[in-house]
Formats: structure tokens, sequence, C-alpha cells
């Protein structure tokens, strides 16, 4: 089984969609049952986040009761190095707007958003002249279903889905408690899909290949591709559409500049991997080797032993602390504390042990911070603090 | 109903409605779960996560306060993971904390300190970060201080003012380590719509929103013989008072509020309730001859529906959001400032003192009655009418001061001239009470009979319904009121500011029709007063309704045109109502403000 975990390329985000009309008209055809089996056999998880399973998303979406739902197209892409939902909104649209309509054809919802990420109102004008083409095909096919889209505030908090909705409703964009979750009560208090813009673009290609092309790729519960922005040391920087479970030493071989000491896998919210993990690491979401997701943007910075690892988690905690909505206790503080905390320890105010608090203190944020944000501030601190201790306290 | 389901909390299995809280499961088999961003009065937030509990099989700890029971869970609520990371979370909120106890004014009643004494917190771990902060202390409003160092930033004031009083003067602003409550643009809470109505000092757990205290002030007072102290109670504060002494709420202790008054030094203990009466007289004068020119003259300067006017949270409000309807408020001022201005003139005169060397105190459920004392119209008597205006809290802090056994004291009586009152003048403290007062004084005057409600007790604008109607159809008028017969009179009451823009919406909207409407800034009316004991619950209100209604059917009178003193006080000094004397010293007007 050890070749399910080589890195290879795939090409089918940014593959030609002049076909979408067709995709559309033939999958509102269908069933939304069998809409939604097809989508559950892909085992497509969502890439903007939790790696939620698309199909039962969008399943529960269709269950709940209610004369109005609504398709939400995540496209605030907040994490700081990755411009992939950008990329696919400007080359592939229509894959993107076809996946809204097929999503609100089978919970059955006629109004769609697309959240657009503030810095991307450049976006805006040509989005709107394929929104207007492409409404002018559903009204030609029958199909009930508008698409607009919203111009987000450009907070990094609003991408998260419940802030997200706070966001549009017109309110301070602080997520809300969970339960209730979005497939009953989501944007104004109505069941609702919200997807990442990859996550759509990749029903496009289940939809018009079948759930198997899909499903062929990857490797057991991280199916098919995903695109990667690649950054830090590396000599060629940009965004690769990978398949799933490749193994990181494999990724390293391919995209480091051969001094490669660690890897930052999922951007500032996701884990370090340092170089000794590299070969037992593979890039999923529930993985033989390890239990590595990809958070948002699928962001792998590779960094070289040039780097101060203390510099980087100073970077990442002074973009939490900044970004964190600061409702919640643990986050809001926390992050203060574990960034003036290993300020303290590099200045010799407060010894080494003091980092042992601090990795508790990041154990509880993980443990009882109210939205993702402050529940995966853990992740980069601990994997860092733990692998490069001594870079922490010299 | 939805069938009863099964959870586990702690080991112990108990059977719940489903949609109830872990937090609410919790409690209805008495464990107790601390909480600090959680209020009754308020939607959930989960925001401080202090109530943080685990749930079997779950890595993640849970917000007990927010997340409903499902069937078969199992809750622990004092696991060492549970335990560990609430402590956690408390060290954090003090670590962002200007813990300064002794010299903070919630000490001794304050959920962050009894969370931390809970919990043992000895030792500062963590770095202190408020001297990174550059917290403000905002002092400019005569009712309110704000101080941000204080402030868990739990947004129940935030909550507060939005869902209950419709105000939206606080908001949060800015995020991360920066995320603070503040006002529109930042402004000072006297700058701003803030009707100084003080529910978001009652619903605040520590000591960022407390009151402006005048306790030192009448202290003084006291203390110079030159100075003759009169206090005012009003209504409320007897079936409040009570809480901060050791008492049950709803306990009523009149008689002992004015037993301990005498001992702290006041030279003259009056009622409030007094000048509520007399307000029933200028008041129901006053809906009688706008009806009367509404109807019979066909006025059209003149404005119905008449809104009462003696809630000084509900006057700023209007004046701030409805500047267009002042001409519907009733002339009168509250009772507080009525009784204001005849301290410094009649009973001055009647006592034979010089108004300049009379102090007047008022003991009051209310915040905002301070800055009405402090508004520059209200120095009628040719002196600041309202010298100093406390709150109950206050005068109990008072009363622990002075080293007085509230317990033991012997009930003690007002003194004479303005502290006679009737059962209508009581009712002034509670939702609806001022238009049950007003009805049955106005349908008697009108008609010669008692209002056609068993025992005087008009139950549909009882209670704590938001908004409340009712309608009396005034029959058999007597033959100067003839214009009445057959006019179904119709009735509002509003309690809390978010169910006055409901009706003042429905006023805009022509939706309805009223004749008078009743509005109170606070929820419950004045015994939910922002001035009143911390805590405040729907249930404590409503303990204290029931104070209140049981004063008002132990009085012997409860119409306020038979209160003994108001006759007199019209034969020898005011003529009659809304006569000149009255136009000079009870009635104002008011001021259109902006709305931010
Ligand atoms: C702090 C935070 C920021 C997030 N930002 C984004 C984002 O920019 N784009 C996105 O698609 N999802 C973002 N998410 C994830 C969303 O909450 C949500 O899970 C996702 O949009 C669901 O789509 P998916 O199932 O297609 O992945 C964020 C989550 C958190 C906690
Ligand atoms: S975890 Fe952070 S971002 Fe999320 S709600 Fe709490 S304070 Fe806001
Ligand atoms: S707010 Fe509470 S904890 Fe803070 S100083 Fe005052 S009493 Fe102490
Ligand atoms: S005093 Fe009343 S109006 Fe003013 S901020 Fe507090 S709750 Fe709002
Ligand atoms: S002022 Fe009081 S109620 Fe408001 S957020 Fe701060 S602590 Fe909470
Ligand atoms: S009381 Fe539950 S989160 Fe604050």
């Amino acid at each position: 089984m050890t070749t399910n975990y080589q890195l290879k390329r795939a090409d089918f985000i940014f593959k030609n969609e002049n076909d979408w009309e067709e995709v559309l008209s033939k999958n509102i055809n269908r069933s939304p049952q069998e809409l939604i089996n097809e989508l559950i056999s892909s085992e497509l998880k969502g890439r903007g986040g939790a790696g939620f399973p698309t199909g039962l998303k969008w399943k529960l979406s269709a269950e709940a009761v209610d004369e109005t739902k609504y398709v939400i197209c995540n496209a605030d892409e907040g994490e700081p190095g990755t411009f992939k939902d950008r990329e696919i909104l400007s080359r592939v649209p229509f894959k993107v707007l076809t996946a809204m309509a097929v999503c609100g054809h089978v919970i059955g919802a006629k109004e769609g958003y697309i959240y657009l990420r503030g810095e991307y109102f450049f976006l805006q004008p040509e989005l709107n002249k394929a929104i207007g083409e492409f409404e002018y095909y559903c009204k030609e096919i029958n199909l009930d279903f508008k698409i607009r889209i919203f111009m987000g505030s450009g907070a990094y908090i609003c991408g998260e889905e419940t802030a997200l909705f706070e966001s549009m409703e017109g309110k301070r964009g602080e997520p809300r408690n969970k339960p209730p979750y979005p497939s009953s009560c989501g944007y104004m208090g109505k069941p609702t899909v919200i997807n990442n813009v990859e996550t759509l673009a990749h029903t496009f290609t289940i939809f018009k290949y079948g759930a198997k092309r899909f499903y062929d790729l990857g490797v057991q519960y991280s199916r098919g591709s995903k695109l990667f922005s690649v950054s830090g040391d590396t000599p060629k920087p940009g965004i690769y559409e990978l398949e799933l479970g490749m193994s990181l030493a494999d990724f390293v071989d391919e995209f480091g500049d051969g001094d490669t000491k660690a890897v930052q896998v999922g951007g500032a919210s996701g884990f370090l991997v340092p170089r000794k993990r590299f070969s037992e690491t593979a890039i999923g979401f529930q993985g033989k080797l390890t239990g590595i997701s990809l958070p948002t943007g699928g962001s792998m910075m590779l960094f070289n032993s040039s780097r101060s690892m203390f510099n980087v988690l100073d970077n990442y905690l002074e973009f939490f602390r900044e970004e964190s909505c600061g409702q919640c206790t643990p986050c809001r503080v926390g992050c203060q504390q574990l960034l003036k905390g290993i300020k303290a320890v590099k200045r010799g105010e407060k010894n080494a042990q003091y980092l042992d608090k601090l990795l508790r203190l990041a154990e509880t944020m993980q443990y009882t911070a109210k939205c993702g944000l402050g529940q995966s501030v853990a992740n980069s601190f601990s994997s860092i603090v733990e692998n490069f201790r001594e870079e922490m306290i010299y | 109903m939805a069938k009863n389901i099964k959870i586990t909390i702690n080991g112990v299995t108990v059977e719940i409605e489903p949609g109830t809280t872990i937090l609410e499961a919790a409690r209805q088999t008495g464990v107790i779960i601390p909480t600090l961003c959680y209020h009754k009065d308020l939607c959930v937030a989960g925001n401080c996560r202090v109530c943080v509990t685990e749930i079997v099989g779950q890595k993640r700890l849970t917000a007990a306060c927010a997340t409903p029971c499902e069937e078969g869970m199992e809750v622990l609520t004092n696991s060492l993971k549970v335990r560990n990371s609430r402590k956690h979370i408390i060290e954090l909120l003090l670590s962002e904390h200007n813990a300064d106890c002794t010299r903070c004014y919630k000490n001794g009643n304050c959920e962050l300190q009894l969370l931390a004494s809970e919990y043992k917190i000895m030792t500062q771990d963590f770095i202190r970060l408020v001297p990174f902060k550059k917290y403000s202390i905002d002092m400019f409003s005569p009712s309110i201080i704000k101080d941000d160092s204080k402030c868990i930033r739990c947004q129940r004031c935030v909550r507060t003012c939005a869902e209950l009083q419709g105000v939206n003067a606080l908001t949060v602003a800015h995020k991360g380590d920066q995320m603070k409550i503040t006002t529109f643009f930042e402004k000072t809470m006297n700058d701003v719509v803030c009707t100084n109505c003080g529910q978001c000092i009652n619903h605040c757990p520590t000591g960022a929103l407390v009151e402006k205290n005048y306790i030192e002030e009448v202290w003084d007072a006291i203390a110079d013989k030159t100075r003759h102290v009169v206090v005012q109670t009003a209504p409320a504060v007897r079936v409040g008072l009570g809480e901060e002494l050791g008492f049950e709420p709803g306990s009523r202790v009149t008689g002992k509020m004015v037993a301990a008054l005498k001992r702290l030094g006041f030279d003259a203990v009056m009622d409030t309730d007094f000048t509520a009466d007399l307000t029933i007289m200028e008041e129901g004068t006053e809906l009688l001859t706008r009806l009367k020119k509404v109807l019979v003259d066909r006025d059209e300067e003149v404005k119905l529906p008449m809104a009462t006017s003696c809630s000084p949270g509900w006057i700023k409000y209007i004046e701030h959001m409805y500047p267009d309807y002042l001409d519907h408020l009733s002339t009168c001022k509250s009772p507080q400032q009525m009784f204001g201005a005849l301290a410094k003139t009649y009973y001055a005169k009647a006592r034979n003192l010089d108004p300049e060397k009379i102090v007047s105190v008022s003991i009051m459920p209310c915040t905002a009655k301070k800055f009405e004392a402090n508004r520059p119209e209200m120095h009628d008597s040719g002196y600041r009418d309202v010298d100093y205006v406390l709150t109950t809290r206050e005068l109990a802090i008072m009363i622990k001061q002075a080293g007085i056994d509230f317990m033991k004291l012997e009930d003690m009586h007002y003194d004479r001239l303005m502290g006679e009152s009737t059962g209508a003048g009581v009712i002034f403290g509670a939702t609806g009470g001022v238009m049950e007062a007003a009805l049955r004084t106005a349908y008697e005057l009108v008609t010669g009979r008692d209002v056609p409600f068993e025992n005087l007790n008009i139950a549909p604008v009882r209670g704590m319904d938001g908004v409340k109607e009712a309608s009396v159809k005034i029959e058999n008028p007597l033959k100067e009121w003839a214009f009445l017969d057959g006019v179904e009179l119709k009735c509002a009451v509003a309690h809390g500011l978010v169910n006055a823009k409901k009706v003042m919406d429905s006023i805009r909207s022509g939706e309805t029709s009223y004749h008078f409407i009743e509005f109170m800034a606070c929820p419950g009316g004045c015994l939910g007063g922002g001035g009143q004991p911390i805590p405040t619950s729907p249930e404590i209100r409503r303990k204290r309704a029931e104070a209140i209604y049981a004063e008002d059917e132990g009085m012997p009178l409860r119409k306020s045109h038979l209160n003994p003193e108001v006759i007199k006080i019209y034969k020898d000094f005011l003529d009659k109502p809304l006569g000149e004397k009255s136009h000079q010293l009870l009635h104002t007007k008011y001021t259109a403000r902006e709305r931010f």
C-alpha cells in the first residue's frame, strides 16, 4: 500500500468548464436523493475548514423542513498566503455557480450568495457578468435560482461560517454557539449549506464525471485532489492540484530547497511538522500515519534551516491575537498570554517551565474556545513549542 | 408536549424536557455550574466559557449555558479536565482585570470576585495584562460610571441595552485584544442615546458599570447642623431594600426603612407616594382635559394618546428616539421632582424653614432619576428641587455603614405633611400601577362610582407581559362629563423600552389608537429599576410585584383623591389640579435630542 502515499499531480479544478450548461441541465433533472448519494459515495470532504463530508452536509439541509433555504459559497479566503479560491473564481467561475445551483436544487433553495473577501473587490465585475450569463441560462431552462455577491468586511473571523452569517445579517462578525448548525439554522435562521469555493468546484467534477473518478484519487478517508498553496523556502511557490494522501517526505522532495527543516501544513491554524516526521506524515484528513487535517487554504509553508521557529510562532500568535473576534475568554486572553508568554521566556523573564504552563493553556483553549479559531491556536503553538523548544528559550 | 429525555449529570440520571440546556438541567437537579455571561433576562451568548462541562466521549468541553441536552448525554460538571479548564479561564479573566477589590464599588457583590474566591486563585501565574491596556473610566454621566478596567467583556450590558431596552447605546468595538464595550464613536455615556435607566448596571456581573454614588455628599449634609435634610422614598424601594439587608425578595420593609432613615439622621422622612397620588390628580385631570379638547372642542393642537411622564428613562428615550412625539407626553413632572419642588416651597413654608437651608434627598429604585434631578429646568422652587438622588443600593450601604441592625428595627411612620399615601401611590412601583391608579381616580371623578373591577384591582394592566392593554367603557357619567358617555377609554401599558418602542411604532403607523399609555423604562416597572438590588431576574421582579400589590391591599385608602394630605395641599397651597401653582411647580417641558 506504500505506493498510495506518493505525490501525484491532478488536473480537474482548472480544466475547461465550457460544458457547464450541459452539466447543469443534466443534473437538475436528477433527483436530489440521487445527487446526494453520488456526493456521499465520492467521499468528498469540505476543503474550507473542518473537512465535513459534503454529501452529508447537503443531505442534512435537504432534510430540514423550511420554505426558505440558502446556499452560500464561502469565498472569504482569509488565511495569509492562500489565493486558490480567488484563482478558481476568476478562472472557472461557472463551475462554482453551477455547483451552487445544483445544491439549490438538492436542498430546495432558490437563493445563493457568494461571500467574497473584501480585498477581492476587483473580481466583482467579471463575476457579476458570469452570474448574469448564468442566470440567463437558468431562466431558459426554467430553473429558479438567483445568485448574489456579498462583499466581506475584511476580518479573518468572518470566514468562520456562523460569523459569516452574522456579518451578512448586518451584525458584528462574531461566531455563534453550535448547535444549532447551519444545516438547520444558518443565514437568517434558515437551513443553509455553506461550502468553500474549492469544495463546490469539486462537486462540479463529481457531477460531471461521476463519483468514481473522484473517489479513485487519493487514499482511504482522504479522497480526491486538492489545491495546495505552496510558499516559504521553495524554489517553486504557487498553486498545485495534488492528490490527497501523499507523504510529506515526497512533498518536500518535490517542493523543498534541499534544506527544509519543517513544514507548516494548513496555515496558521494548522500543524508544524519537523523534518524527522516528514516520512511518517501523510497529507489528508485522517491518515493512517497522522491525524493531520487540512484547514482552509491547503497552505503549505516550507521553512529551511535559516528560519527561527520562534519568529514563526511569534508571527502566528500576533495574527491570532489580532484576528480573534475577542468575544470568548480563552481565545481573547489566551492569545495575548501565549504571545506575551513566549516573549517573556525568550527574554528570560519567565523560566523554561513556563512553556509547559503555556502548553496546558493552549490545551484549555482547544477544549473551551467557542469557535475553530481559538480551538486551533494550540495546533501550531504546541507543535512548534514541542518540536523546537530550544529555539523558544535560547 | 414532546416526550422527556434522559441524561446523566455526574452519574445521576435526570429526566428533562427536550430543549432544556445543560445548565438548566443541572440547576433543576441541584448541581451548580458557574456562569458569568449568562443571565436569565437575556439571550444566551456563550462567550465567557466558565460554564464549560465535559460530555463523556467528546474531546472538547461544552458551554453548558448554550447547549441543549440530548438523549443519553453523560455530563460531567466537575471532572479534572473541567476544573483545570475553568480555573484557567478564571485566571485569564483576572489577568486582564484590574482586580482592585478593596477599592471597588462592587466589592462583596461581584460575580467575578465570588468565582475567584471559590476557586481560590491565590497566585498570579499568567502575565498581568492590565499595565499594557489603556483602560479608561467614564465619569461624565450623572448616573453611571463605566470603568473598562473592570470589564470582563461578557456583553451582558450590550444585550441588556439592545434586548430589554432597544436603545443600543452600548456596543462591542474592535477585535482581538483590543475588543471592548463602548458607545457610538466612543463618546462618553452622557453624550449618547443612553437613557440612564441603569439596566446595564443591574445586569453587569462586575464593577465595570456602577451608579455614580452620592453617599458622602448626603452624609455631609446630614452632619451639617445648619441644614435641614428632607428625604423621600419611592414606592418600589420598600419592596427591594430588604434584599440588600438579609431579607428574601418580595419582603415589605416600609416601616423599618422609615425607622432606618430616621436613625441615619434625616430631619424629615416623607414619601414619594404622596406625590404619586398628587401626580394622579394632575395627570388624571390633564387626561380628562385633553379628552375634552379633542372630543368636544376638536382642538387639533392637543394630542392623544397621552403618555405618562414619571419614568425619566422613558423621557430621555422619547426625547432621543421620537422627538416629534413630545406633545404626547403628559406635562406632569415625575413624583420625585414634584416632591422636590414642593419640599422647598410648600413644606418650607409650612415648617417655617428657609428653603435655602433645605437639602432634598430622594431614595429611588432608579439611576435615571439622578440625571433627572440634574436637568437644568428642575429648579422651579427657586433652588435645585432635588439635591441628591440615592439608589436603593446606596441607601443599603448607608444603613450598613451606620451600623444599623436592620432586621431588629421597629416599624415607624412617615412624617406628616407629605408622608401620607394611598394604595394607588404605592402601585406606581409596578408596571401598570400608574395606569391603575389613574383609572381608579379618573373613573370615579367622571362617574361618581368605583372603577368596574373587583376590589379596585384592574387585573388587565397587571403582570409581566411587555405590552398590556385595557379598556374601560364610561357609562352614565356625571353631568359635567356627559361628553364621555359611551366612550371606551383605551389604555396601554409598556415596560422595558423595547416594549415602549413597539407601542410607539404602532402609534406612528396608525395601527393602534389609544387614549392613554403608561410607559416605564425598566422591566417590571420601577420595582425592576436600575437602582434596585442586584441580582435581578423575572422571578425576583415577580416577587417584588406581589409585595407591591399586597402593600396596596393593606392600605385603608386606595384611591389617590382620598389622600387627606393631597386634599389638604390643594386646599392650602395649590388650589386645584392644573391650577397656576401646579403649572409653576409640578409641570415641565421636554427637549428634543439627537439620536446617537
Ligand atoms: C477562523 C476561521 C476562518 C475560516 N475561514 C474560512 C475561509 O476563509 N474560507 C472557507 O471556505 N472556510 C473558512 N472557514 C471554515 C468555515 O467555517 C466552514 O467550515 C467552511 O466554509 C465550510 O465549507 P466546506 O465544508 O466546504 O469546507 C474558517 C473557519 C474558521 C474557524
Ligand atoms: S475562539 Fe476566538 S474567534 Fe472564536 S469566538 Fe472565541 S474569541 Fe472569537
Ligand atoms: S469588579 Fe469584582 S473582582 Fe473586580 S475589583 Fe471589583 S469586586 Fe474585585
Ligand atoms: S443605562 Fe440603560 S440606556 Fe444607558 S447604556 Fe445602560 S441599559 Fe442602555
Ligand atoms: S460592562 Fe459589565 S456587563 Fe458589560 S461586558 Fe463589561 S463586565 Fe460585562
Ligand atoms: S455562562 Fe456559559 S459561556 Fe458564559
